[in-house]
């Protein structure tokens, strides 16, 4: 009897968790429309009309055209993008990334950031008189998920996929994609192979070995006389490995010599001394560091002190300044080739996160995958707008190859990212971005060099 | 007809028409993308899980290293049918000889791994599969194998050297994964899984399975009779490593690129949550709970963005809820009473609203 009593209450007790989150979740979200419908308000007069009378406006208008199914699917979506901009009818673009699970911080500022661009372009009347609207699915950075995310989306009448976020389950999904020749956008998959499968895909940031290759062009060119470089990387991981083995070829044409390339994986990825060790019996004169920014704070809290040489890293360090916290001075002088930093002071990005954040009050600071995903809907829009798509139902095998010559025909994006252009093969080519750590009174920010 | 083979007649029957009825819709084009696609996956964790409910439910041994079978059966057979493929053989004969040779060398392992397990049990048993589990996943994190004009190259923790760049063919990748042909389809895993469940059912029923059981359920009393106990169980564990090696190739075959990462300790939690909630050494049970277990959270991303967010929670909570009406003796006496309700209105001929809940 007490045994039931005990299960009875673990049971309750469960249920009223559940409750609480998905009570307390229910409110963020209806606050966070209200923010972005008082934004839309202020932007134009003509959509100052309520959510509930709008969506009756666009069912009417837009009758004869089947989206209006995926508009009735938008309104539970949140409503905020019901606002009609045209009679082009609505646009579904997936989203694919983790929001739950060891990776959820990147899926969550690609779904944030893409709203976010969604958002004020819808407010701004669309695109070519369509209204956009994201539908975004969680994969848990798992490859069959994200699979099973993208055939869901397929379901849903998704016309051109935003994902994945994370390499692995990007490669899985673009081969799908290439089978129904669907339009893929990656803001963040960087593996080599997740977007080879075919000329339907494309990528906002660099490629691994890409950005290997770049970073052993800065400290050939930039760090004067530093010819002996030590990597410390994480042999378990196909970004840190990817960046290394592209650093490693360029390295070798620059004159650099690598003289210590010591591993971790990522069941051990708390000790680093034996490696830091190593670094200083070889005598290394650079610290590179191609890993995400969790390791690399251990890293510098464990060197300090003994090894002291400058540090540079990849788009995986954005993050760094938080997670050393009061140690913030370890970082002072550290590179990253980072497209964007929430603490940079370039216009482009300072605009983009003070929209952001007044967007999304409760959240935290974006990171480079939120502009990856915000530059990725913004380039999305020039190429549907030089691939004059004017209706929302167009087949989604035939928006693919008009986009496809779009992305490559058409000018020089320039985002917060950077100056954007794609080639035929889907890498993109912008100028690379090395910023550097600078820290002042206790407080860390990424600054241009 | 005797109570098991009935029983096992019914499990049989009951998955050949629904493969064959999902099949039939599949091909007529009714069913949505969504649905086509989780078919494949739920049939290999099915395979996956009555592989383990040998171990698990029959031999009641628990162990926690299943999906380092399945790691070993998929990156085999990936480097067979890559080779073959590029060898020109027909795309069905590579795979159909990957998927043995990706079932015998999880058997091979199984067996080796077994001598030293098998002296083992309970709780010690566990620790050590769990151990081999993340022996395998590390080791494949480090293999390289490559292939040009001059053969094979193997390399670990780093690439081969000195690859002739022309005819270079990566196979295994370490860390980066590996792609295997993309060859799985509704129509293999559904034969696999037939053939899997017919050697299942004659092995639990035949002489070593039921000497298995008895193991299983007096090792001491067994043992006196003169059971060889470590034969028996080195058989089904052996065995059910190989059911496992054969899922493991079906599941490396249904997507493009495969990480050693995704073969952890999770996944083997995962099957064993399965297994659990299905009932130990019930084979029906195992499919119905892969069944319902998996699509519950994909089936969650259907109905709107909120529920979306919260769908991993949800299915937690189903999990305790099912949980507790499984074992939970308060729930199990409303369960018994619904069922001799039932009976009683059977017997006195009438419908009871009550019985049907």
């Amino acid at each position: 009897m007490k045994n039931y009593l005990k299960r009875t209450v673990a049971a309750a007790a469960a249920a009223v968790m559940t409750l609480g989150l998905v009570g307390c979740g229910e409110n963020t979200s209806s606050t966070s429309n209200g923010t972005s419908y008082g934004n839309i308000g202020g932007d134009s007069a003509a959509s100052n009309a309520s959510g509930a009378a709008s969506n009756t406006d666009s069912a009417a208008s837009t009758a004869d055209s089947t989206a209006a199914d995926s508009g009735a699917a938008s309104d539970t979506n949140g409503g905020t993008n019901s606002t009609p901009a045209g009679n082009g009818g609505t646009l579904v673009i997936g989203g694919i990334g983790p929001i739950t699970g060891g990776a959820a911080i990147y899926g969550e500022n690609v779904k944030k950031g893409a709203q976010l661009a969604i958002d004020e372009i819808n407010a701004a009347g669309g695109v070519n008189g369509m209204t956009l609207e994201l539908n975004f699915q969680d994969d848990e950075h798992d490859p069959e998920k994200s699979v099973t995310a993208y055939n869901a989306l397929k379901d849903k009448g998704m016309k051109l996929l935003i994902g994945t976020v994370t390499s692995g389950p990007c490669e899985a999904v673009s081969k799908e994609a290439t089978k129904d020749n669907m339009f893929l956008f990656t803001p963040s998959g960087s593996s080599v192979n997740a977007i080879t499968s075919g000329d339907n895909c494309f990528r906002m940031c660099f490629n691994d070995p890409q950005q290997g290759k770049l970073e052993a062009d800065f400290i050939a060119e930039k760090l004067d006389g530093k010819k002996k470089v030590g990597a410390i990387y994480d042999s378990s991981d196909s970004y840190s490995t990817g960046i290394l083995d592209g650093f490693k070829e360029e390295a070798a044409a620059k004159g650099l010599e690598v003289v210590a390339e010591e591993a971790f994986t990522s069941d051990s990825n708390k000790d680093f001394s034996v490696q830091i060790q190593k670094m200083i019996d070889n005598g290394a004169e650079v610290l590179f560091l191609p890993i995400y920014y969790t390791e690399t704070a251990l890293i510098l809290q464990q060197a300090e002190g003994k090894l002291d040489v400058p540090v540079v890293g990849g788009d995986g360090l954005d993050g760094l300044i938080d997670a050393l916290g009061d140690k913030v001075d370890l970082a002072d002088g550290v590179y990253a080739l980072t497209p964007y930093s929430a603490t940079a002071k370039d216009e482009k990005a300072v605009k983009f996160t003070e929209a952001f954040t007044a967007k999304y009050p409760d959240a935290d600071a974006p990171i480079q995958f939120a502009a990856d995903a915000y530059d990725c809907v913004y380039a999305l829009k020039a190429a549907l707008e030089k691939a004059e798509i004017n209706d929302a139902n167009i087949d989604a095998s035939e928006l693919c190859d008009k986009l496809k010559t779009a992305m490559v025909d058409m000018d020089e994006y320039d985002g917060v990212t950077g100056k954007s252009k794609w080639t035929a093969d889907g890498e993109v080519t912008k100028d690379p971005k090395v910023m550097q750590i600078k820290v002042t009174d206790g407080k860390g920010a990424f600054t241009d060099i | 007809m005797r109570k098991t083979t009935k029983n096992n007649l019914i499990t049989f029957g009951g998955t050949l028409i629904l493969c064959v009825v999902l099949g039939i819709l599949m091909q007529a084009g009714k069913l949505n993308s969504m649905t086509t696609g989780l078919m494949v996956t739920i049939g290999i964790y099915i395979i996956a899980s009555t592989s383990l409910n040998l171990t698990v439910g029959v031999l009641g041994e628990l162990s926690l290293g299943h999906a380092g079978f399945m790691c070993i059966g998929a990156f085999s057979s990936a480097t067979v049918s890559t080779l073959m493929i590029n060898g020109g053989a027909p795309n069905w004969l590579s795979f159909a000889v990957a998927i043995i040779f990706g079932a015998i060398m999880a058997a091979i392992l199984g067996f080796l791994i077994g001598i030293p397990v098998m002296r083992l049990r309970g709780d010690y048993l566990a620790i050590v599969t769990l151990g081999f589990g993340e022996i395998l996943k590390s080791l494949f994190n480090n293999i390289y194998i490559t292939s040009d004009k001059n053969g094979l190259h193997f390399g670990f923790t780093n690439p081969p050297k000195n690859i002739d760049a022309s005819t270079k063919l990566e196979i295994l990748r370490g860390p980066k994964g590996t792609s295997a042909p993309d060859l799985t389809n509704f129509w293999v895993v559904a034969a696999v899984l037939l053939i899997c469940l017919i050697i299942l059912m004659t092995f639990i029923d035949s002489k070593s399975g039921r000497a298995c059981m008895a193991v299983r359920d007096n090792y001491i009393a067994a043992q006196s009779v003169g059971i060889n106990v470590t034969k028996f169980r080195l058989m089904a564990f052996t065995l059910s490593a190989a059911i496992a090696g054969a899922a493991g190739a079906l599941y490396m075959h249904s997507l493009a690129n495969m990480l050693p990462k995704k073969f952890d300790y999770n996944l083997s939690i995962l099957i064993l949550v399965y297994v659990v909630l299905g009932g130990l050494g019930s084979l029906r049970g195992s499919i119905i709970a892969t069944i319902v277990l998996y699509a519950i959270p994909e089936l969650l991303r259907g109905i709107n963005q909120n529920i979306v967010n919260y769908r991993m929670l949800i299915y937690a909570i189903i999990l305790i809820c099912l949980m507790l009406w499984k074992n939970a003796p308060v729930f199990i006496n409303m369960r018994e009473k619904i069922k001799a309700k039932c009976k009683k209105s059977k017997t006195a001929d009438l419908t009871s609203g009550g019985a049907e809940a």
